[in-house]
């Protein structure tokens, strides 16, 4: 116990150096504590792998692992888009259907011998990046919520994809165009290549460039972002430009997996992509998400997915337990920072 | 009334409240170690303390917003536990919070009765009748003029606070907690507050007093209790209290020099705002700021010096009226504008316009001035930005555990700081500060008084609103005073005089022709 006779200690000093033992065993612990809630969802995945490795052994084997990131690739993609829009504390509810309508478009001009393959992905990033400048221009100049204008573009886009297609899936695709999704790169499916490069640019994007601090301070506090001489409207723009971009390039990659494209693609992986990104601890409030955990986010749910497949566990016994891992994972995530 | 008084063996006075060896931490941070406090019934008792001294987090203990984690709590000489709001309010505890909370789109009524809504018995359904009728009579009990019928949304934040304090009353409490009542509202608005604190004194309610204002300390608090760093450090009556020994008893270090005001050359026109209108709000306003002067911008609140600075800076639009800096016309549309013409501001609100609380430290510093730490001016150089971070904290003096900690968990003080670095490092030529000390604590006033100064001193033109009238008396070489959105009077240092400048903020012209005592 101190007693109250520090009139000679100068407040505002730093007391790091002086501290005893006993206080730098807590500040250890504090950090530890620090650590642990910052990379809980790490430790979770790695949890969840070793307990499956143990349980099923065809499950940790490299061929799987890599069949888990081929699976997630698609959402994984679009996750990478919902972290940055989440964090500029608004929502895109219109990723699924974009993601139809940019395969749609690029499908048609992807068939055999029609045009070369730059024609069809220019396509499909451009119906994009059009809706989501739509996305973003409603979102910032008329103010509108987020979650109101997504929802329209989300039955719009679809519709826009069922009205181009006459509700019917673009097939005969040519080779260059399917092996987008089908090819290797060095033993590499090609969509986790993709995949991987979305994660670096992300990653780079928020952590690396003004434009991403940018980004959390309108997701933290667009007022004061703005006091601060950021053109806040400029920053939700492109931010919703990119998701768009990034939805065309998912709806290139799945497209050219499946080797055709369906109006009804994509359908529900909006939904599918919060996940991933809040069970990586984005938070809905704004401000606040890291690339790296939406990305374990979507691990945790792929290799749940597949793990539950190789167990036997039916798919809708897999919806109930994704559903419980979201909510868990919100309220890990807020009982480690503390309710104060 | 007369209230009983229990009296314990030894002879003393059992005291109605007894808060003893209180400890609690926050995500392994100590907040507050050990800390006692005793309040009488019918006392109006101040509990005082830097920002960050645990005032807030003791009596949110109290009122069952936070669990201690150690420590009990007496009420009447019995051990209670509080384990919720509700459970508080039981007990006969209420708080009025610094920053009132109540459900703005339902009715003044509708909000005294939240929760315990009075229903008639056959059909289950809301008694809105007897609710207004109740609501009515308190309101008459406590002099309050607000129609219960009102949207709770459409009263100022003086009523909010008494419709508040009335809810307390009419859940018979017996402690009222009050957290910086007074930091939000007008003079007139603080007379009726204390009338009021007096009427329940009377009726044998505590009142616990949380601020750092000494004049309304020693006004209308009977007791005084010393918090610092979490710690308990004195009670004694606010009689055997001096301003000094309260303040350094606060700080721990004795402030000599509040104001180091310091004598600079008065240089050349910097600022020249001519005819700046905005209907409605503000009309002609037209003043000079020069190099290294401190204009101070006093009048009451709603007086319209806020968004006349506002307007300067951008954020909001003009009717009317130009802006000149260093001579040349500025046309400005938005922050961006005035940054680039080498203004700041410094705003009132720093958690809703200064900062982005859940950022760390690091990022508010950089934020404004992100371009220069950027190549291509995009890709940000992180080593020099950490470097710059780290030397700000150093030079500002900024009590963070590291440059990344979140700006959210800093106290109120340390976040101003945290907004005086970011604008300062962007090297403006024109300051200017919206009530730069509202809500923070002395030592860290201090601390932002030597800073206002030394710019100055360094050449810098400063514009200053302020609510305070010994800082705009302490620091100011010129002050403009507002009423109803109009200039009603101007002072130079040489002629400061607290009673003219508070006339002049009343709507009296110059003040010249009032009869002065002294």
């Amino acid at each position: 116990m101190e007693t109250p006779t520090d009139e000679l200690k100068v407040t505002g000093n730093d007391t790091a150096a002086v501290l005893s033992p006993a206080d730098r065993r807590i500040e250890k612990l504090r950090r530890a504590g620090r650590f642990f809630s910052k990379y809980g969802i790490y430790f979770a995945l790695v949890l969840l792998v070793a307990v499956l490795a143990v349980i099923s052994p065809p499950f940790f084997t490299a061929a799987n692992l890599i069949d888990i990131l081929r699976q997630i690739s698609v959402i994984g993609i679009l996750a990478v888009g919902q972290t940055v829009v989440i964090i500029t504390a608004g929502i895109d509810l219109s990723v699924g259907s974009i993601l139809a309508l940019s395969a749609v478009m690029a499908a048609s001009f992807a068939h055999p011998g029609q045009y070369p393959l730059i024609v069809p992905l220019m396509v499909g990033l451009g119906a994009g990046l059009v809706c989501g400048a739509l996305n973003g221009f409603l979102i910032a100049k008329s103010k509108l919520a987020p979650f109101i204008v997504t929802l329209g573009m989300m039955t719009a886009a679809r519709g826009m994809a069922l009205v181009y297609t006459s509700g019917r899936p673009v097939f005969n695709l040519s080779n260059a165009y399917d092996t987008i999704g089908t090819g290797y790169f060095a033993g590499i499916p090609l969509p986790v290549v993709i995949f991987v490069m979305v994660i670096l640019g992300g990653i780079f994007l928020l952590h690396y460039t003004r434009f991403g601090r940018y980004v959390y301070a309108v997701g933290g506090n667009e007022l004061a972002a703005k006091v601060s001489g950021i053109s806040t409207e400029k920053i939700l723009i492109y931010v919703y430009i990119l998701q768009g971009v990034l939805a065309g390039v998912a709806g290139v990659v799945l497209s050219s997996r499946v080797m055709s494209a369906s109006p009804a693609l994509g359908e529900g992986y909006e939904l599918d992509a919060i996940a991933a990104a809040v069970i990586g601890g984005t938070s809905l409030m704004g401000g606040v998400g890291t690339i790296t955990g939406t990305v374990v986010g979507a691990l945790i749910i792929g290799v749940m997915n597949n793990g539950l497949d190789m167990l036997n566990v039916s798919s809708y016994w897999q919806q109930i337990v994704k559903g419980a891992i979201i909510v868990l994972a919100v309220l890990l995530d807020k009982k480690s920072k503390g309710k104060a | 009334m007369t209230i009983p008084l229990s009296t314990s063996s030894t002879g003393q006075m059992e005291p109605y409240l007894r808060m003893e060896g209180i400890s609690k931490s926050f995500g392994g941070v100590p907040v507050l170690d050990d800390v006692k406090l005793q309040v009488n019934r019918g006392e109006v008792h101040a509990l005082t303390g830097e920002n960050g001294a645990g005032k807030s987090t003791l009596m949110k203990i109290l009122a069952g917003i936070h669990q201690k984690d150690e420590g009990r709590i007496y009420l009447n000489g019995n051990l209670v536990d509080i384990r919720s709001p509700r459970e508080a309010i039981r007990l006969g505890i209420s708080m009025i919070h610094q920053e009132l909370n109540p459900v703005r789109d339902m009715t003044v009524c509708q909000n005294i009765f939240l929760g315990r809504e009075p229903y008639s018995r056959l059909t289950r359904v809301v008694d809105s009748r007897k609710e207004k009728e109740q609501t009515r009579r308190l309101f008459g009990e406590m002099d309050i003029s607000v129609e219960p019928d009102e949207k709770m949304g459409n009263l100022s934040v003086a009523e909010m606070q008494m419709v508040e304090i009335a809810k307390a009353v009419s859940y018979s409490s017996n402690i009222i907690i009050m957290d910086e009542p007074t930091s939000a509202i007008t003079g007139k608005e603080v007379a009726k507050l204390f009338e009021m604190i007096s009427g329940l004194k009377a009726k044998g309610i505590a009142v616990i007093y949380i601020s750092h204002k000494m004049d309304e300390i020693f006004t209308i608090c009977d007791t005084i209790t010393v918090l610092r760093d979490g710690r308990y450090i004195d009670t004694r009556q606010a009689k055997e209290f001096d301003r000094d020994t309260l303040v350094s008893r606060m700080v721990g270090r004795e402030i000599k020099d509040l104001f180091p005001k310091s004598n600079t050359e008065r240089g050349p026109v910097t600022l020249e705002v001519e005819g700046l209108t905005q209907s409605g709000v503000f009309d002609n306003i037209s003043f000079k700021a020069h190099k290294g002067e401190v204009l101070g911008l006093s009048g009451l609140m709603g007086a319209g010096r806020s968004e006349v600075v506002e307007t300067i800076f951008g954020l909001r639009g003009s009717d009317g009226g130009t802006i000149r800096v260093n001579g040349k016309e500025a046309k400005i549309k938005s922050p961006a504008d005035a940054i680039r013409h080498g203004v700041a501001l410094i705003t009132d609100d720093r958690k809703m316009k200064g900062l982005n609380l859940t950022a760390s430290v690091r990022d508010n510093i950089s934020l404004v001035n992100l371009k220069a730490f950027s190549r291509f001016g995009q890709v940000i150089r992180l080593k020099k930005e950490n470097q710059t971070a780290d030397e700000e904290i150093k030079k500002f003096r900024i009590k963070a555990r590291d440059r990344y900690q979140p700006v959210g968990t800093l106290s109120g003080g340390t976040q101003q700081k945290v907004v005086l670095s970011k604008w300062l490092l962007n090297n403006p030529e024109i300051i200017i500060l919206d009530e730069p000390t509202r809500g923070i604590d002395v030592g860290a006033k201090a601390e932002i008084y030597g800073i206002i100064s030394r710019l100055a001193e360094t050449g810098k033109t400063i514009v200053m609103v302020s609510s305070e009238l010994p800082e705009i008396l302490g620091l100011c070489d010129r002050v403009i005073v507002l009423y109803h959105g109009r200039i009603s009077g101007e002072f130079e240092r040489k002629d400061f005089d607290q009673e003219r400048i508070i006339k002049a903020a009343m709507g009296n012209p110059d003040g010249a022709t009032i009869h002065f005592m002294n």
